[in-house]
This record gives structure tokens, C-alpha cells and sequence, in this order.
């Protein structure tokens, strides 16, 4: 669902519920309220009712994975998704990517003062809601305010913590030469949603951040029992970054199809327009599977049960640690990182 | 988009690269005008599918890249004042000069603003009467047309907290200038299908016939190049010189009347410094009387800035076609798009920058 923020954070409105102010992160009855009337009720669970500095939980044999992320995405409700289920999403992402379960994720806010306790609240229901979906629990976490003009509306941080559940750790240095690269579904389509968002434009059909969890597809991979050498999820810097983190970790050259990658019509539309290559645009919800080629067939059908899951090359035997990509004219060039950010041209 | 894809068909390509190599007999040299058609080249690979002897000589068409230093120098003195908003296109942001980048400006507390359109940079000072907002017209005659709008609307609703920091060149007098350069070896022009659109082919007709040189107006996308490359070598291999439409589903022969009225309303040609190429004459655009009151450079006393270059870069030789990247001590090595010494490593129409992104064998990791 598409959303606009009841009114702009700082507009002194705030909306029908008031504007957060500073003396709502000052640690009287006003922080109490914030936190007990609005921001709580969202995640509930018995861990936060011990009111207490920090959550209890007994790891149950497992190894387990740890993650932090941060989150500063503008506009604060997106196409497709808003900062809440953005910053639970992630956790849980990162988790997937080492191959275990959504667990207890930490939540920290700073929000601006004159933030609306409306989006407030909205915010708060949207990363219950991701984080329920997924049987993850928030169980602690942090409430600040900074005066107006010091933050963005608001940022999220996140930590999480679960449980390991793949056979071995899916790491570059587990990859393999000649493992087949698997991606799970189309590109670019967060940076392009919000990017679009900010224009103020549209391209034909709606085009929607791909924000979602990863770990139900992951999950059936590793039931299934099919080999994960090494996972990635292709946020910031698009599937280019994934790519050439691995291939540069492990130093192996990785042989990619550009023609194999896809690309719907509105982001493929969407790039040409600012100039950008849909390779190096952000997703949130996309992840590359670095598995054995004896494996690809099966792993590739059950993630095709999730998403427009396609194989987009192998890696090699040369110890480069390039990526090349292949043209549909059979010609090739390397892939690198842009500097920065991608800018858009002047002509 | 679809529109887009016929122009991507792999069966195309083929086809257009297998008549190329079925018309070439000798070797040639070939200069596509602009960084994007360069671009395009390298990131398709299409120098790949050219037959050995055709060669392509990549030109000055990047904006970013021929903008000489003294001018971002003048941008750095205007955006460091207190009152000012500069806003300009992002691409100008990275430039390294001697002081810094416009980028570093920005960390550094100046109010620099990345903007899509200098429409947005009108809207600015409309919206913060108290603030000097000036707007870096960078570019070609594709960016003419839209600045001259932006400054005939800031004039029609009385906004003289507006400006223009005008850097605009034109083609046409540096095709002459390069084929003026006694070791060119520019045989025939790809000129920039965009620049057409605007300007038209009439001002190409007298440097095909005294020159002798085929040029060919060309798109950007790999059927576009291929058939702009096809086009010359027909010409080249035939002993022809003349104008040739090769993107007749863009460019019109007087090209877009709206545009060049709009453009000559507002500006009227001057002699400009190049990057690397010296002082052309009536190589530029500057305000007309009627508009000078809106020139940022004299209403912020910085007309007489001189900008320095890095001496261990050859930008200057690469933007002529008469060095390549690779001819470069420092390519790869001293000179990265992390730390670039010159303009055409850091703009992402920079003949360098296209080299270091997408060959395989040029340049180690910087």
C-alpha cells in the first residue's frame, strides 16, 4: 500500500496526536507515554513487558548469527514499504545471508522533535507487522530525541541476533569454482521506487520498493538441503556490489550474462531516464545464491516458487577476483564500482 | 522502452558489425564526438566487433571534462559566499581542482544543491528571495536550451536574486579546432546525435566539403553507433565527404526551431577556453546584453579567475583524440576515479573513466 505522511515531520502539526517534542526523549512521564502508548503496543511480546535495560534469551545449541543495520531512507513512506518494515526487513535479510533464523532483533529511534506521533505509531505497526510475519521478536531497544533540524524525521537502527540453521556458514570463502550463481528475481527496483518518489515521477505501472524478507526462500533452500557456498543480499550498491564483494573476498573471476539479469519495463524505463545502469541501483529484497552447478537445477526451481528467480553466470577457475560480464553481442567488460554514488548526467 | 530495445537487438548488431567489416578495405580512424556515444562504446563492448585497423577516437563531447579549471574556480568563490545557493548538475560535483571539489565545498558547509533541471535552480530563488541563487550552465547546445528557459522565465518574473554561471561550448568550432591540429588523425566524426537534435546538420557542411571529412549524425545506443560507423566508412571508402542523418528518428536537418530561438534569445557566441584545447574562437555561449545583468561571474567579481591543472595530466591530449587513456603513465596507477587527476577520471562521460570502468585489462584497482 501506498502512503503520504500524515503531514510533513517538523511542521509543528504533527497530525491529530501532537508532534513528538524533546521533553519525549528527556526520561520523564512524557518518554514513558511515547514509549508505553505509542511505540511498544506495536511489538508484543514478554520480553519487553520486564520493563527492563536489556532482554534474557538462552541460545538453544546453535551457532549464532549477529547483524546491526542502520536505516535513513528518505522518503520515510515509499512505494512499497516505509523506514519500519525497511529496518525489520533488513535485520532479518542480514540474518538469511549467514543462513539463520529471524531471533530478537534490538530497535533504536532517533527521531526528530516535531515528528508526527501519527507516522510515529504508523512506523511502530509496520515493523510488528514485518517482524511477526517472520516469527522474529523485538525485544529491546532505544528511544532518543534530537531538536528539530538535527535529524531527518527519523532514523532507525537495528540489531538481531538467530540462530544458524544452514549446514555451513554461506560465506565468500566458500565459494567454489564453477559454482552457479543463482539471483532471486528482478532488479532495481527499491533504488528506482524511491529515487522516483523523490522526482515526483511515474512510469506507467506503480513501481514498488521490493522490500521483503528473504528468509522464507532461503529457509527452503536449506531444507531442502541444497549446498549454500555463499549468500548475498544486494542492497546498497545493487547486485554490481554483491558480485564484486565475493569475487574480490574469494579472488576468483566471476563470469556473469547480462542478457540472464532481469529487469522489469519500469526500472529498465526508470534507468534510462536518470542515467543509471539497473546493475548498480539498490533492492531490498534480492539476494544472489553462490551454489554447486550439480545443485543449480533444483535450487533454482524452488526459488523460482518465491520470485523471478534466473541463473546469471558461474564462477571461474582464475584467481582475479574480477567480474566480467557478457554482452549479448559476446563481447565483455569488467564490472567495477562506481566511486560514489551513481550521478545522474548532464546530457 | 521497447522503442529503446530495437535498438540493443543482438541480430542487429550482428548484422551492422558484419557489413562493417564487409565495407572496410583499409584502416581508418573514426572520432565519435561525445563522452555518452564513448560510453556506450566501451560498456557494449562494440570496439570489440570493429575489424582490426578501424579505429575509434574518442572526442571532446563531455561536458564536465572540457570545462577548464579556472571555471570550477569561479564556481568554488561563488558557492563559498554566504548568500549564495549553487546549484548545478551532479555530474560537476566530484571535479578536482587545485581548491578542492565542489563536493568537498558542499562537506565543507556551502549550500551546493545537486539538481535534475536549472528549472529547479529558478524555483530556488522563488522560493528564498533573501538567497543569491546561482545556477552552473554547463554544457553543450543540448543544455543551451534549457538554461536560456530557465534565465527568459527568472527575467519574466523579476527574480534578480537569480544567475547564470555560463560555461556553455559548442561543437561545431571544435571539430574545426581538431582538425586544425597538425598530427590529427581524425579521418571521419560520429558527430553527437543530441547536439544535432537541437542545432541541426547545417553548421557540419562547411567542415565535410573544406576538410573533406564524412560526419555523421549518430544516436547513442549500439545499432545507433554501429550504423553511424557504417555510414563513414561507406563514405570514407568511397572517397565522400558530406552530412549525413544517421538518427533521422531524433535530428531534423534544422534541428529544433523552439530551442534555437530560445537559445538566441538569451545568449550570442563568444570565444571560450577549452580544457586542454586552448581559447576557440566562438566556441561558446555568453549572456546578451539584454541578459548580462544575470551573469553570476561578474556579479560576484570572479570574471578573472585561473585555474591550474595537474601537470602529470594528458586530459587535454586524450579530449583531442590524439592520446588514449592507456597512453597515460598515471592511468591506473596515480590516477583512479578515487583520486583522479584530471577531469576525464572523474566525469562519468570521461573517456578515462570509461576505460578504467569497463575494461578488464586496463588499470589496476584504485
Amino acid at each position: 500500500m501506498t502512503h503520504g505522511p500524515d503531514s510533513a515531520p517538523g511542521d509543528g502539526s504533527g497530525g491529530s496526536e501532537g508532534a513528538v517534542q524533546m521533553a519525549h526523549g528527556g526520561g520523564g512521564r512524557m518518554m514513558q507515554d511515547l514509549i508505553h502508548g505509542v511505540i511498544r503496543p506495536a511489538f508484543p511480546n514478554q520480553q519487553l513487558e520486564h520493563n527492563h535495560d536489556g532482554a534474557f534469551f538462552t541460545p538453544q545449541g546453535a551457532e549464532l548469527a549477529f547483524t546491526s543495520d542502520g536505516h535513513v531512507v528518505q522518503p520515510l513512506f515509499f512505494p512499497g514499504g516505509d523506514i519500519g518494515s525497511l529496518a525489520i526487513n533488513g535485520a532479518i535479510n542480514d540474518l538469511a545471508m549467514c543462513g539463520a533464523e529471524p531471533g530478537q532483533i534490538s530497535v533504536s529511534l532517533i527521531i526528530e522533535e516535531g515528528f508526527s506521533i501519527a507516522d510515529l505509531r504508523r512506523i511502530a505497526a509496520s515493523m510488528g507487522s514485518a517482524a511477526a510475519a517472520m516469527g522474529a521478536c523485538i525485544v529491546t531497544g532505544d528511544t532518543k530525541v534530537v531538536e528539530r533540524g538535527k535529524g531527518d524525521g527519523i532514523f532507525v537502527s537495528t540489531s538481531a541476533v538467530g540462530p544458524v540453521r544452514s549446514a555451513s556458514r554461506p560465506v565468500p570463502a566458500a565459494v567454489r569454482p564453477g559454482d552457479s550463481i543463482l539471483l532471486s528475481g528482478d532488479i532495481g527496483r527499491h533504488g528506482v521506487a524511491i529515487m522516483a518518489a523523490r522526482a515526483g515521477l511515474t512510469f506507467g505501472s506503480p513501481l514498488l520498493s521490493d522490500c521483503a524478507p528473504l528468509w522464507p526462500t532461503v529457509r527452503a533452500l536449506i531444507e531442502r538441503g541444497i549446498e549454500l557456498h555463499c549468500l548475498r543480499d544486494l542492497t546498497r550498491g545493487g547486485l554490481a556490489a554483491g558480485l564484486i564483494e565475493v569475487a574480490e573476498t574469494v579472488l576468483l573471476a566471476v563470469e556473469v550474462e547480462n542478457a540472464a539479469i532481469p529487469v522489469s519495463e519500469p526500472v529498465r524505463s526508470a534507468c534510462e531516464l536518470f542515467g543509471l545502469d539497473a546493475i548498480h541501483v539498490a533492492n531490498e529484497g534480492r539476494f544472489i545464491a553462490f551454489v554447486p552447478s550439480d545443485q543449480e537445477a533444483e535450487a533454482l526451481a524452488l526459488m523460482r516458487r518465491f520470485g523471478d528467480a534466473r541463473w546469471i553466470g558461474r564462477v571461474g577457475e582464475e584467481q582475479s577476483g574480477a567480474v566480467v560480464l557478457q554482452s549479448p553481442y559476446g563481447t565483455r567488460r569488467r564490472l567495477r564500482l562506481p566511486n560514489g554514488e551513481q550521478m545522474p548526467r548532464i546530457c | 522502452m521497447r522503442y529503446v530495445e530495437a535498438f540493443r537487438s543482438p541480430e542487429a548488431v550482428r548484422q551492422l558489425a558484419e557489413a562493417i567489416r564487409a565495407t572496410v578495405t583499409r584502416p581508418w580512424s573514426i572520432m565519435e564526438v561525445c563522452g555518452g556515444q564513448t560510453h556506450a562504446i566501451l560498456r557494449f563492448g562494440l570496439d570489440q566487433l570493429l575489424p582490426s585497423g578501424l579505429d575509434l577516437l574518442h572526442g571532446p563531447g563531455c561536458p564536465v571534462c572540457v570545462t577548464p579549471a579556472a571555471t570550477l574556480d569561479q564556481a568554488l568563490a561563488i558557492a563559498a559566499q554566504p548568500e549564495v545557493v549553487f546549484c548545478t548538475f551532479a555530474d560537476m560535483l566530484p571535479v578536482p581542482t587545485a581548491g578542492g571539489s565542489l563536493a568537498e565545498a558542499k562537506a565543507g558547509g556551502a549550500d551546493i544543491r545537486a539538481v535534475y533541471s536549472p528549472l529547479e535552480a529558478v524555483r530556488v530563488a522563488a522560493e528564498e528571495p533573501h538567497r543569491q541563487v546561482v545556477f552552473f550552465a554547463v554544457g553543450f547546445e543540448t543544455t543551451a536550451p534549457a538554461n536560456a528557459l530557465a534565465l527568459h522565465l527568472a527575467n519574466g518574473q523579476g527574480l534578480e536574486n537569480f544567475s547564470l554561471l555560463v560555461a556553455q561550448v559548442l561543437v561545431p568550432p571544435a571539430l574545426e579546432a581538431l582538425l586544425a591540429a597538425p598530427d590529427h588523425r581524425i579521418d571521419a566524426f560520429l558527430a553527437a546525435g543530441h547536439v544535432c537534435t537541437v542545432m541541426g546538420l547545417e553548421a557540419y557542411a562547411p567542415i565535410a566539403t573544406s576538410r573533406h571529412v564524412p560526419i555523421v549524425a549518430t544516436g547513442f545506443e549500439p545499432v545507433d553507433i554501429l550504423s553511424g560507423i557504417l555510414a563513414a566508412v561507406r563514405q570514407l571508402e568511397t572517397g565522400q565527404a558530406y552530412v549525413e542523418n544517421g538518427y533521422a528518428r531524433a535530428v531534423a536537418a534544422a534541428g529544433n526551431p523552439a530551442a534555437r530561438a530560445l537559445i538566441d534569445e538569451v545568449f550570442e557566441p563568444v570565444d571560450r577556453e577549452w580544457r586542454g584545447m586552448g581559447c576557440l574562437p566562438a566556441s561558446g555561449l555568453g549572456l546578451r546584453p539584454a541578459y548580462r545583468r544575470f551573469d553570476a561571474a561578474a556579479r560576484f567579481g570572479v570574471s578573472s579567475a585561473s585555474g591550474a591543472e595537474d601537470a602529470r595530466c594528458i586530459a587535454g591530449r586524450v579530449l583531442q583524440g590524439l592520446a588514449r587513456p592507456g597512453d597515460c603513465p598515471a592511468f591506473g596507477t596515480d590516477c583512479t576515479p578515487r583520486h583522479p587527476l584530471g577531469v576525464t577520471m572523474v566525469s562519468s562521460e570521461g573517456a578515462c573513466s570509461a576505460y578504467y570502468q569497463y575494461r578488464q585489462s586496463e588499470g589496476a584497482e584504485g
